[in-house]
């Protein structure tokens, strides 16, 4: 068996924290049965919300495009099940945190009948190109939790020179293990993955990562890895500490080298995917199955029986939740991914979405105590895997000094959670940088409206100046004209125009 | 259903100040133990008195400013404050001289730079320092260590508490009968008068390394030390410097001329040298924050330490140099500032 290699470099900092991920991984992959409504959002993607093509009363079929791609980044959305459209309409979305949003409601017929696709065994004779805008069509997003449009991420690799794929199957967060379970299940699906992207990307090099933590899920990957013998794609293993699973840390640990601030891994030649992502992208092309379903864990001490689930986009979360045994009690919390990086959702009524790698019912968390002025013990930094000084920033951030934050690198900050857990003050650190982000946004968008505003307002004056300046010019060239031919030819002019005004008259 | 919004991380804190106060009192139990044993129950009175005026200072304080009084009391820093200044005192002490001590660091050097977390100072040393300028002749009598051969005149607690409360001796004792110089003084003296330092520890009070008790608290206070460190309560950057910065120069001083200087040994086992590394200049508000400056912020402290004892008029120099390096963190901070990983330039930090 090819044994994972383990030669890495260092990340800086990190938390090792209790997995909490035995009890979601002991029973199989529960396969969730298509549920009378479906509710499909439709913003499941980075970029603009894609537009439905479809109308109220139309019948559709599984794996039919519903909504198109709206702009440059963005994804269709399949039908994830066979019925009718009964709704567009805004409903509570995970996105959103349970606010509502655009939404296509399909009844479905309960015959769960699939519209014909186009199969590509063949895809080592299709042209990269082709792969990509096939893949494209495919709906096909980030599923570690950035969804992130893959067709658009591997077109914005092909510009830059990528050498290196790296799968990531690292899913460092805790109590997620959706990646772990589709590893262990279905190892061929990744593989056959990482095929199709090295083929679409053209690098002959691929690493898939795995940590340490999970040796079922890299013994069933390594048999799957020998099955094809294909010696350009490496297990690694990584050590099992949080975020080695961010993208960035992951790329320096692999190839050594660091994404610089600002850029993309594509700048020092990696491009990562996630290894669902990988086997959503075989589904797609070898299978012809477009993106309608993803693996994710429902899992947390509210959950009777925490299991991973497969389930279609649009089924809620309650009733994904109701069909592994409930929830034990009333939890105070629901939330949607990992509880490092997860959103809490005001209410379960929210649907499965591309984005979902975890449902997490949280009974309730101990009690924080009141926050206390920071004491500098600087945890924070030994911890935060960027190496940024967050003691610092979050003086910066109450203070809006934006240059400050700017120096400091609040925009390097990957929002990991590391500061807030070991903070002996209980600041809220994460949540400081996130709002402090969204502001420096709001204030460079108002500060370039204010500048094209203070443009437009600059033209016009130009422009009038320059138009009464050309007024008073041609008058001036006129009276010295008619000056300079005489009394008569005045009358005469003012004669002309009157004859001129008589003619328009008529 | 419904359900309650809130910010990731869904995760309750790992670390907490008042747990981590508490831990830093609880590690200061066998040195305070061994204190009382050598040294009388002073330190028991001491402690009080400088934990009531501490506390009663942070909540005036707290009044004052227009804040909740409770997340301040309940953070236990007045208490670690208090205890600091009350192990760096005498036994003997009268009680309003702790109670300068305390209110100064607490009011001054702690609230008035904006309470916890703000103080540019280390508020127990400054305190200290408020007592060596106000008090000096108050902080020469320490008693002889309850040791062997030495003629120890033992106080007892009402004796001890009198002398805290009225600053007098029982009608038949005098402070020449039960005071004895600190190792330290005594080795200053010795030197400027020409002793050799070996004949100056051949001194009764003088014990293995350092002074007769002395030593043994400076165990006690390493165990604690130790504890801290096990706990992660503190990191090794600063005890590592102070020690490194006292005991290299004091050891290269002796290896030139052991006549003249004391060895490392004692350097490190006398005065306040252990709580200084593991108490004292790991309270992480007036210290560095980053790994390297920690590190070059205990090695200033030592090196300032040795330079004091070496040529100060000052026996010990703990405090004195504490406090200079609490004025050299701003500097310390900007210099080791780490790279931010993705960026380019900068000092790369991998302490």
């Amino acid at each position: 068996m090819s044994a994972p290699t383990v030669d890495l470099g260092m990340m800086h900092g990190g938390l090792r924290l209790p997995a909490e991920k035995q009890a979601s991984t002991a029973a199989p992959i529960l396969e969730i049965p298509v549920p009378g409504v479906l509710v499909v959002p439709l913003e499941q993607h980075v970029g603009a919300p894609s537009r439905p093509i479809v109308a109220i009363g139309d019948t559709v079929l599984r794996g039919q495009v519903i909504a198109a791609a709206n702009t440059a980044v963005g994804v269709p959305v399949h039908a994830p099940s066979s019925g009718r459209v009964v709704g567009i309409e805004d409903r509570p979305v995970a996105r959103r945190h349970g606010d509502a949003a655009p939404c296509i409601v399909i009844e479905c017929d309960g015959k769960d009948r699939a519209c014909t696709t186009t199969r590509h065994d063949d895809y080592l004779a299709m042209p990269p190109s082709d792969l990509l805008s096939h893949i494209l069509e495919g709906g096909i997003v980030g599923l570690g939790g950035a969804v992130f449009p893959t067709a658009q991420k591997l077109m914005q690799a092909k510009t830059s020179e990528v050498e290196c794929l790296i799968l990531n199957g690292v899913e460092c967060e805790p109590c997620i293990s959706c990646d772990d379970m589709l590893m262990r299940e279905n190892p061929a699906q990744v593989v056959g993955g990482a095929r199709i992207l090295m083929h679409a990307l053209q690098v002959e090099t691929c690493y898939i990562a795995v940590e340490s933590d999970k040796p079922e899920a890299i013994s069933r990957m390594a048999e799957a890895l020998d099955d094809i013998d294909d010696k350009r794609i490496v297990l690694k293993q990584v050590p099992t500490i949080y975020p080695s699973g961010a993208e960035d840390q992951l790329v320096q640990m692999l190839v050594r080298r660091e994404v610089p601030s600002g850029g993309l891994p594509t700048d020092v030649g990696c491009l990562v995917q996630n290894v669902g992502t990988a086997a959503a992208v075989h589904d797609w092309v070898v299978e012809g199955n477009p993106l309608i379903s993803r693996v994710t864990t429902v899992t947390g001490d509210g959950i009777a029986s925490p299991v991973n689930v497969r389930a279609r986009f649009g089924t809620t979360a309650a009733q994904i939740i109701k069909a592994t045994g409930g929830y034990r009690e009333q939890p105070r919390y629901l939330v949607f991914g990992g509880p490092m990086t997860g959103k809490a959702v005001t209410t379960d009524d929210v649907p499965l979405d591309k984005s979902a790698n975890c449902i997490l019912a949280l009974a309730d968390l101990p009690s924080s105590g009141p926050t206390l002025p920071c004491i500098r013990c600087g945890d924070c930094a030994a911890v935060c895997p960027v190496q940024l000084l967050p003691q610092q920033l979050t003086w910066y951030a109450r203070a809006d000094d934006e240059a400050k934050l700017r120096e400091f690198g609040l925009v390097d900050c990957i929002e990991c959670g590391c500061c807030d857990l070991v903070c002996p003050s209980h600041i809220p650190l994460t949540a400081e940088f996130r709002r402090a982000k969204h502001r420096m946004r709001e204030l460079a968008d108002e500060k370039a409206r204010a500048e094209r505003a203070k443009r437009r307002y600059e033209a016009r004056n130009e422009r009038l100046a320059r138009e009464q300046s050309e007024r008073e010019t041609e008058l001036a060239r006129q009276k010295a004209s008619a000056r300079a031919a005489g009394p008569d030819a005045i009358a005469d002019i003012l004669a002309r125009k009157r004859g001129q005004r008589k003619d328009g008259a008529e | 259903m419904k359900f309650e919004r809130r910010d990731a991380p869904f995760r309750g804190p790992q670390a907490d100040v008042a747990a981590q106060m508490r831990q830093v009192l609880f590690a200061l139990v066998p040195a305070a133990v061994a204190h009382v044993w050598f040294f009388g129950p002073g330190l028991v009175f001491n402690l009080f008195v400088a934990s009531v005026f501490a506390v009663a200072g942070e909540a005036a304080m707290m009044w004052a400013r227009g804040r909740p009084p409770e997340p301040a009391l309940s953070d236990y820093s007045a208490i670690v404050t208090a205890a600091l200044l009350a192990f760096a005192l005498p036994s003997l002490t009268p009680w309003w001289v702790t109670a300068t001590g305390a209110l100064f660091a607490v009011v001054v050097a702690k609230h008035l730079y904006g309470g916890l977390g703000y103080n540019i100072f280390n508020p127990a040393m400054a305190g200290y320092v408020v007592i060596l300028v106000a008090f000096p002749m108050h902080l020469n009598l320490w008693v002889a260590p309850r040791m062997g051969d030495i003629d120890y005149q033992h106080l007892s607690v009402i004796q001890t508490l009198a002398f805290t409360l009225t600053a007098k001796l029982p009608a038949a004792l005098d402070f020449d009968a039960i005071s004895r110089a600190t190792p330290l003084d005594a080795m200053k003296t010795g030197l400027n008068n020409m002793a050799t330092a070996a004949e100056v520890r051949a001194d009764a009070i003088m014990g293995d390394f350092g002074g007769r008790g002395w030593e043994w608290i400076a165990n006690f206070l390493a165990l604690g030390g130790f504890w801290l460190l096990l706990r992660r309560i503190i990191r090794w950057h600063i005890p590592v410097g102070v020690l490194l910065g006292l005991l290299l120069p004091a050891s290269l001083m002796y290896v030139m001329d052991p006549g003249a200087n004391p060895g490392p040994g004692f350097h490190l086992f006398s005065g306040a040298t252990i709580l200084c590394a593991f108490f004292i200049a790991t309270d992480p508000v007036s210290a560095a924050t980053s790994p390297k400056g920690r590190f070059i912020y205990g090695l200033g402290i030592g090196a300032l330490i040795f330079c004091i004892r070496r040529w100060g008029s000052y026996a010990d120099g703990v405090a004195f140099a504490v406090l200079i390096m609490n004025m050299a963190v701003p500097a310390i901070d900007r210099i080791t500032r780490p790279r931010i990983i993705g960026h380019t330039g900068g000092v790369r930090d991998d302490a």
